[in-house]
C-alpha cells in the first residue's frame, strides 16, 4: 500500500484532524483494521486501512490538521518499498485507498476529485486566490469576495470554514462541534439542492400485516432476539431498491454508475441536533438478526462518534425513517454522489378499505426522492410498487 | 429491592443508554419517548438491559407499563419482587 493519506470522507470533507493512532510502527495490520482516529465535521471517525501490510512509519502528530489526500503514515505490503514521500500526493491519487475494499465503494470516492481536492492544489488553477471548491461556491452563494478573506489552510488558501459574512472568522472561538456538522449538512444539502434535479413520489402503504408478524415473532422472544419495525423496513427497502437499478449508485463526473450492492445509509439524528449518515454493507445479503445486531451497534457509535471511514463512504442510497412518533410523510434532499433518498414516515392508524370494508389498518407513507437525471417516474413507482408487495407479504423475509 | 434502589438501577441503565442524560433532571413523570426523545432502538436496548440484569422479560405489549420512571420503578418493582 506505500504510502497513507487522509482520506475524503464525503465530498463536503477538506480535512481532519488526527485524534490518535491506534497503531504503532512495526504492527503488522489487516485490511478493514482502524488504523488512525481522526475528527471530522461529523465527528470522530476510525480510519480502517484497505490493506494488510506493516506500519513502518507514522508521518503525522496527533492533533495536527491534515488536508484530505496529506500523508499521514507509511505501510508497506510484503515485499512493498518504502515509497517517497515529502511531497503532496496527487489530487487523484487520494481517493484510491477508499477505491480498493469493494466495488461500490469505487464512486463514493470519485466525487473527491471534483469538490474535495486539497486547498493547496485547488488554488494553484491559474493564479486566483487560494480557495478549496467548497469555499468557492459557498462565498458566492453569500456575495463575498475571497480576496476579502483570510484563509486558513494550507498556504492560506481559504477554506469553507474562513467563508463567514464579516470577513475573518475569530480563530480564538472554535465553532462547536454542532455548528461544524451544520455546516458541514448545509454544504452538502445546498450543493444537492443546487446540482440534482430531485422529483419525489409518495404512497400510503398497509403495514399491519408485517406489524403483526412482528408481534407474533417477538412475543415468544427475550428481549434481546426481538426485532424492531425499522429493520425490517430498511430491508425491505434495500431489497426493493435491488430490483430497481437507477436508484442505487452514485453521480459522478457526469455519469450515473450503478452500485452492485444495495449499501443503505442510515438518516441517525444525534440529540441535540445533527445527522450522520452511515451505512450499512449488502442489506439485502443480511438477516433480520444480523441487522438487529448491526443497526443498533451503527447507531451507538454515531451518537458516541465513533464511526468508521468505510460506514461513511460506502453508502449507495439513503433510508430515513422518522421512527414512530415523528411526521407522517418526509420528502427529503438526496445526498450526493448519491442519486435517490427513502423518506418512511411514522406509522399511523388510519380507516383503510379492504375488500370494500373500511377496517382501521396502520399505514406508512413511503416517499422517494431521486434524481431526474438518472431515474423517472417509472423507475419510482416501480420502487414503490416493490416496497408495497413486500410490506404486505412481510413472510417472504 | 427497596423502591429507590430500583430507580436508581434503572436511571443508571437509562444514561447507559443515553449518556447525554443527567439522571438528576429526570422526573419520575418524564414520557421516555416525548419527554427523553428515547426513539424505539433505545426503548429495546434499554428494555434488553434490564433483562439482563434483573431477569425480567417487559414483553412489547406492556411498553406503555414503563412509559415513565415513576411506572417502570413500580413495574420492575412488583415484576423482580414477585420473581
Amino acid at each position: 500500500m506505500g504510502l497513507f493519506v487522509m482520506p475524503s470522507l464525503g465530498s463536503d470533507m477538506e480535512s481532519g484532524t488526527l485524534v490518535e493512532w491506534l497503531v504503532a510502527p512495526g504492527d503488522t495490520v489487516a485490511r478493514g483494521d482502524a488504523v488512525a482516529v481522526v475528527e471530522t465535521q461529523k465527528g470522530a471517525i476510525e480510519i480502517e486501512c484497505f490493506e494488510a501490510g506493516t506500519v513502518q512509519e507514522l508521518k503525522a502528530q496527533p492533533g495536527t490538521v491534515l488536508p484530505v489526500g496529506a500523508p499521514m503514515a507509511v505501510i508497506l505490503a510484503a515485499g512493498d518499498a518504502a515509497p517517497e514521500t515529502d511531497a503532496l500526493p496527487e489530487p487523484e491519487q487520494e481517493p484510491q485507498p477508499l477505491s480498493k475494499p469493494e466495488p461500490a465503494a469505487e464512486p463514493a470516492a470519485a466525487p473527491a476529485r471534483d469538490t474535495t481536492v486539497p486547498a493547496a492544489a485547488a488554488g494553484a488553477v491559474a493564479g486566483a486566490i487560494k480557495a478549496s471548491p467548497a469555499a468557492r461556491a459557498r462565498a458566492a452563494e453569500l456575495g463575498l469576495d475571497l480576496g476579502t478573506l483570510a484563509g486558513s489552510g494550507p498556504g492560506g488558501a481559504v477554506v469553507l470554514a474562513d467563508v463567514v459574512p464579516g470577513g475573518a472568522r475569530d480563530i480564538g472561538e472554535p465553532a462547536s462541534r454542532l455548528d461544524e456538522m451544520r455546516k458541514a449538512i448545509s454544504a452538502a444539502m445546498t450543493h444537492s439542492k443546487r446540482t440534482i434535479p430531485h422529483f419525489y413520489l409518495s404512497q400510503t402503504m398497509d403495514v399491519q400485516a408485517t406489524l403483526d408478524m412482528l408481534a407474533v415473532r417477538n412475543a415468544g422472544v427475550p428481549p434481546a432476539e426481538r426485532v424492531l419495525l425499522g429493520a425490517v423496513l430498511l430491508r425491505m427497502a434495500a431489497l426493493a431498491v435491488q430490483k430497481t437499478g437507477t436508484l442505487n449508485g452514485h453521480f459522478t463526473d457526469g455519469v450515473f454508475r450503478p452500485a452492485e450492492q444495495v449499501n443503505p445509509s442510515l438518516a441517525v439524528a444525534l440529540r441535540g441536533g445533527g445527522l450522520v449518515a452511515p451505512a450499512l454493507a449488502d442489506v439485502p445479503a443480511m438477516t433480520l438478526d444480523e441487522m438487529m445486531f448491526a443497526m443498533p451497534d451503527m447507531v451507538s457509535r454515531a451518537r458516541a462518534g465513533r464511526l468508521r471511514s468505510s460506514e461513511m463512504t460506502r453508502g449507495t442510497i439513503t433510508v430515513s425513517s422518522l421512527g414512530e412518533t415523528s411526521g407522517e410523510v418526509m420528502a427529503g434532499v438526496i445526498f450526493p454522489p448519491q442519486v435517490a433518498l427513502i423518506g418512511i414516515g411514522a406509522p399511523q392508524m388510519r380507516p383503510w378499505v379492504i375488500a370494500g370494508g373500511v377496517v382501521p389498518r396502520t399505514v406508512i407513507t413511503v416517499t422517494l426522492a431521486a434524481d431526474h437525471r438518472v431515474s423517472g417516474g417509472r423507475e419510482a413507482a416501480r420502487f414503490l410498487s416493490q416496497f408495497e408487495v413486500l410490506v404486505s407479504q412481510p413472510e417472504v423475509l | 429491592m427497596t423502591q429507590p434502589d430500583m430507580r436508581a438501577l434503572f436511571l443508571e441503565e437509562l444514561t447507559r443508554i443515553s449518556p447525554d442524560i443527567d439522571p438528576a433532571d429526570v422526573s419520575d413523570s418524564d414520557h421516555l419517548q416525548d419527554d427523553l426523545e428515547l426513539d424505539s432502538m433505545d426503548i429495546l436496548n434499554l428494555v434488553t438491559a434490564l433483562h439482563q440484569r434483573l431477569g425480567v422479560s417487559i414483553s412489547e405489549a406492556d411498553y406503555p407499563k414503563i412509559a415513565t420512571p415513576g411506572f417502570a420503578v413500580s413495574y420492575l418493582s412488583d415484576a423482580a419482587g414477585s420473581g
